[in-house]
């Protein structure tokens, strides 16, 4: 019972983190340092233009090129939604295109945070 | 910063390698599996039904022909703003593009295994996407082609974990190895030092 506890807390860690709402700053450097060479604020470029993203329906963008599957999805952009993409894409929305992972919860908590910075 | 200009001595020889190197995405013959996915990208279908490559694969490969196409663009772009180049030494006109992916496959029609290939878009939407119009110098053209190469490179060592093919991982692993090293000469050209840090890219 302990194990099932502690695997549990494990699982919920990254979402807690990503609400209880990471480093805005270091998110920027992260996003500039790993995500600019597909994404900007305000261009689509290989991927979809971020600014705005948070609390935005995903596949939404009338003039960017989703993947079918992200275009036939049907969730919000949050902090747990974000956080499972940026965790691992293809789980999330198998068949989307994106397939960069972002492995450790604080930098996801980090870009997070600064992507909520995108309005 | 030397007094050569920065579009020969730098902008120009890198522009050079990304054009070849998007050749390894359109040129089957590396193996029998790269020739695989190039057919998808292509749009191929008779090729394109190996099952060596997975549609996960192929819609990485795919960004990363999105990627290479910026690339190619990005450098153009670099090389056609700043300060002019000495006499002769700038080229007439664009770089000539290799012949489009999707060209080399016969049958276009069948493009039905998520294998699209992404198309290169018009220049001067890469130029409205990364803001050409306020590069006024060649400290500015270098600064915008060192953050796409590390960005490039993280990129790229970013989708290693998710490829299934381990050649195909091997690949995204030499790609990054040539954007870490066009981002070397850039920093360096721009007297940046290089990071304190061990482990700087890929996380």
């Amino acid at each position: 019972m302990k194990r099932v506890l502690i695997l549990a807390a494990l699982v919920a860690l990254p979402t807690a983190r990503a609400e209880a709402g990471g480093d805005a700053a270091h998110g920027r450097e992260i996003y500039e340092s790993r995500c600019i060479a597909c994404h900007s604020p305000d261009a689509n470029r290989v991927g979809p233009r971020h600014r705005g993203v948070f609390g935005r329906k995903a596949g939404s963008l009338a003039d960017y090129s989703y993947s079918k599957a992200l275009r036939g999805s049907d969730f919000v952009w949050n902090d747990q939604t974000l956080d499972r993409w940026l965790t691992n894409p293809q789980a999330l929305v198998p068949g989307q295109k994106m397939n960069f992972k972002t492995a450790q919860a604080e930098d996801r908590a980090d870009l997070i945070a600064y992507l909520k910075t995108l309005q | 910063m030397s007094n050569q200009p920065a579009n020969t001595t730098i902008i120009r020889p890198i522009q050079k390698l990304n054009l070849g190197r998007r050749g390894m995405f359109r040129i089957a013959g590396m193996t029998t599996l790269s020739a695989a996915a190039i057919a998808v990208l292509g749009g191929c279908k008779t090729m394109a039904a190996t099952p060596m490559v997975s549609e996960g694969d192929v819609n990485t490969l795919n960004v990363a022909l999105g990627l290479e196409h910026e690339a190619i663009n990005a450098y153009q772009l670099g090389a056609e703003s700043g300060p002019p180049a000495k006499a002769g030494a700038r080229r007439r006109g664009p770089v000539p593009k290799p012949p489009q992916a999707a060209s080399r496959c016969p049958d276009r029609r069948d493009q039905e295994h998520g294998g699209t290939p992404v198309a290169e878009k018009p220049m001067n939407d890469y130029a409205k996407a990364l803001n050409a119009s306020t590069l006024k110098s060649q400290a500015d053209v270098l600064t915008l082609a060192a953050k796409l190469e590390k960005g490039a490179a993280n990129a790229y060592l970013g989708v290693i974990p998710s490829f299934e093919s381990k050649d195909l991982a091997q690949v995204a692993g030499r790609l990054a190895a040539d954007e870490v090293m066009h981002w070397t000469v850039l920093a360096s050209a721009l007297k940046q030092s290089l990071p304190e840090k061990a482990l700087t890219f890929g996380a």
